[in-house]
């Protein structure tokens, strides 16, 4: 309980400071107070003047930070300036969108990069983990972009895109692990007693193994969303990674801001969530 | 894997010095446009055709690699240095000055590295000189990149930090910067080469993937990111084998970067 609660505190705290650092991001960027709007020939003097006087209010870095943060208690997230939508609505629009591609992703990563490396660990055969393995140097080499236009041009599903940026992170470390926990001395006792292969793996090696596993997990998670970017823009998917790059072209700050808090503060949850997990998994093993 | 690793150093040599030799055996400038050749295949004139804009791409190729191959290095020059700076003044004071660099070096850390990026990069104007593009571009990985070799960093000075050469020094009456400077980092040198090593493909990798978005090095100057755009051509355009050169070489380079560090990180 004491634990969550520093987690909590401490999610809070980051939420503060990098909206902080975000809102003084956004205050201070070049043209903040000057609107296209204010350039438009057909407004009279007083129109222009009131432009101003709405942007005025927020000059002061401490004013502008308490009104965003008053604002953000109320759940008002701010509107977008290139969508001219409130950031709230697109936010509850494009998350789901990006869940289902980025979960799907995350699935097919996770049980491609668990297959291939339990499969290459467990034959024992050099040529079979080197092909596993040089596969996974050439994902880790290719930029998501990349992937992502390739499976355009193939028509392909982009959720396997994101499946292919975190199959060789997973894989590597998962080999790495399972070759480690197949050289233990008690597993190699355990083979010479004559206990079967499968006994072995769901007895002895994935208890063990499973809970450093899952600290990969909210790494992924990060790497997931960090790929949902090129994927979701350049396949033309309406998520969040669409709405950052739009946001990014059309110098949108107050929706990137927020966009870059949400994603944080997933991330965060995931990783605290995937720890407290590996904890229960281990203590349930010991 | 000796064999392999001296292959990899080969490959990168030659592809750095003849990118860096790009202004002698370019057959044309980057920039310049054959207009009444644009989308050709290879022939004498052009040896990997020409763009849909008619300019050599051969000579693209060769501008491009020296911008990503040149840049990416001083951008991980630049994180290194400024990691060493955070992880190596907090790790050496520790304290509240340590615990105050470590949560700072977290929330970095947890925030997505692309979405950040973008939002920094969206801070600045996008409509800026190419060479400005070039510049803006590597310094922000330059400057955000720091945070997870900052955290290594910070736990290999905690470590020297009560160690007995430098208690010794101590009480030689060495203090402050001078002992951080003499005596704890040269002795980091291993983990700072690997933490440099290690950034160069992450950079190539951010700068290509923002490149594709139009959010890298702007036109007429080519770097990897922009080169590899032209794959978004290949629905209208047609596929063809050496409008990929540029994504072949990304990855073998990248590839030769991860040989040659895996020994890096294994020496420190």
């Amino acid at each position: 309980m004491r634990k969550l609660l520093r987690h909590l505190a401490a999610m809070l705290a980051i939420i503060l400071v990098g909206g902080l650092l975000s809102a003084t991001l956004v205050r201070l960027a070049p043209g903040f107070d000057v609107d296209e709007e204010q350039l438009d020939s057909r407004l009279s003097g007083e129109s222009v003047a009131a432009l101003r006087q709405a942007r005025a209010r927020d000059r002061n870095i401490a004013r502008f930070y308490l009104h965003y943060l008053g604002r953000a208690l109320r759940g008002d997230l701010g509107e977008s300036r290139t969508l001219n939508r409130p950031v709230r609505e697109l936010l509850a629009q494009r998350l789901p969108v990006t869940a289902r591609v980025a979960g799907l992703g995350l699935l097919a990563g996770w049980f491609c990069a668990v297959v291939v490396a339990l499969v290459a660990t467990m034959a024992r055969r050099v040529t079979l983990d080197l092909v596993a393995t040089l596969l996974a140097a050439v994902f880790l080499s290719l930029p998501a972009a990349v992937l992502a236009l390739l499976f355009v041009f193939a028509n392909a599903p982009a959720c396997m895109v994101i499946a292919l940026v975190v199959f060789p992170k997973v894989f590597s470390y998962a080999r790495n692990l399972l070759a480690k926990s197949y050289d233990s001395p008690h597993l190699i006792t355990a083979y010479a007693k004559g206990v079967g292969p499968l006994r072995i793996l769901l007895w002895h090696v994935l208890p063990v193994t499973g809970s450093q596993l899952l600290a990969v997990a909210g790494i992924s998670v990060s790497i997931a969303l960090g790929a949902a970017v090129p994927v979701e823009s350049l396949c033309g998917i309406a998520g969040i990674g669409q709405l950052a790059w739009q946001a990014a072209l059309g110098r949108d700050l107050p929706l990137l801001v927020n966009l870059t808090v949400l994603v944080t503060v997933i991330t965060l949850a995931t990783n605290w969530g995937s720890e407290i997990a590996g904890q229960r998994l281990r203590m349930g093993a010991a | 894997m000796r064999r392999i690793r001296q292959l990899a150093w080969l490959l990168l040599g030659v592809v750095a010095l003849s990118s860096l030799g790009a202004g002698l055996w370019a057959p044309a400038d980057y920039a310049m446009q054959f207009r009444e050749a644009p989308n050709s295949p290879p022939s004498h004139e052009h040896l990997l055709g020409t763009d849909d804009l008619g300019r050599d791409r051969f000579s693209r190729v060769l501008y491009g690699t020296r911008i990503s191959l040149l840049m990416a290095p001083l951008a991980a020059l630049l994180s290194t240095l400024l990691a060493t700076l955070v992880g190596g003044v907090a790790g050496y004071l520790g304290g509240w000055c340590e615990r105050a660099a470590m949560g700072a070096t977290d929330l970095f850390l947890s925030m997505p590295w692309l979405f950040l990026l973008l939002a920094v990069r969206a801070m600045l104007p996008l409509n800026v000189a190419p060479t400005t593009s070039v510049a803006v571009t590597f310094l922000l990985l330059g400057v955000l990149g720091w945070a997870a070799s900052a955290r290594v960093l910070c736990a290999g000075v905690r470590g020297l930090r009560n160690s007995e050469f430098v208690l010794q020094a101590r009480a030689s009456g060495l203090h402050g910067w001078r002992l951080l400077a003499v005596h704890v980092l040269p002795n980091l040198k291993p983990v700072l080469l690997a933490q440099f090593w290690i950034a160069i493909p992450v950079f190539i990798i951010t700068e290509a993937n923002l490149g594709i978005l139009g959010l890298g090095v702007s036109e007429p100057l080519p770097s990897w990111g922009s080169l590899l755009r032209e794959m978004e051509s290949f629905a209208s355009f047609g596929f063809e084998a050496w409008k990929l050169v540029p994504l072949v070489l990304l990855v073998l380079v990248v590839s030769s970067f991860q040989i040659v560090l895996s020994r890096d990180e294994v020496a420190a």
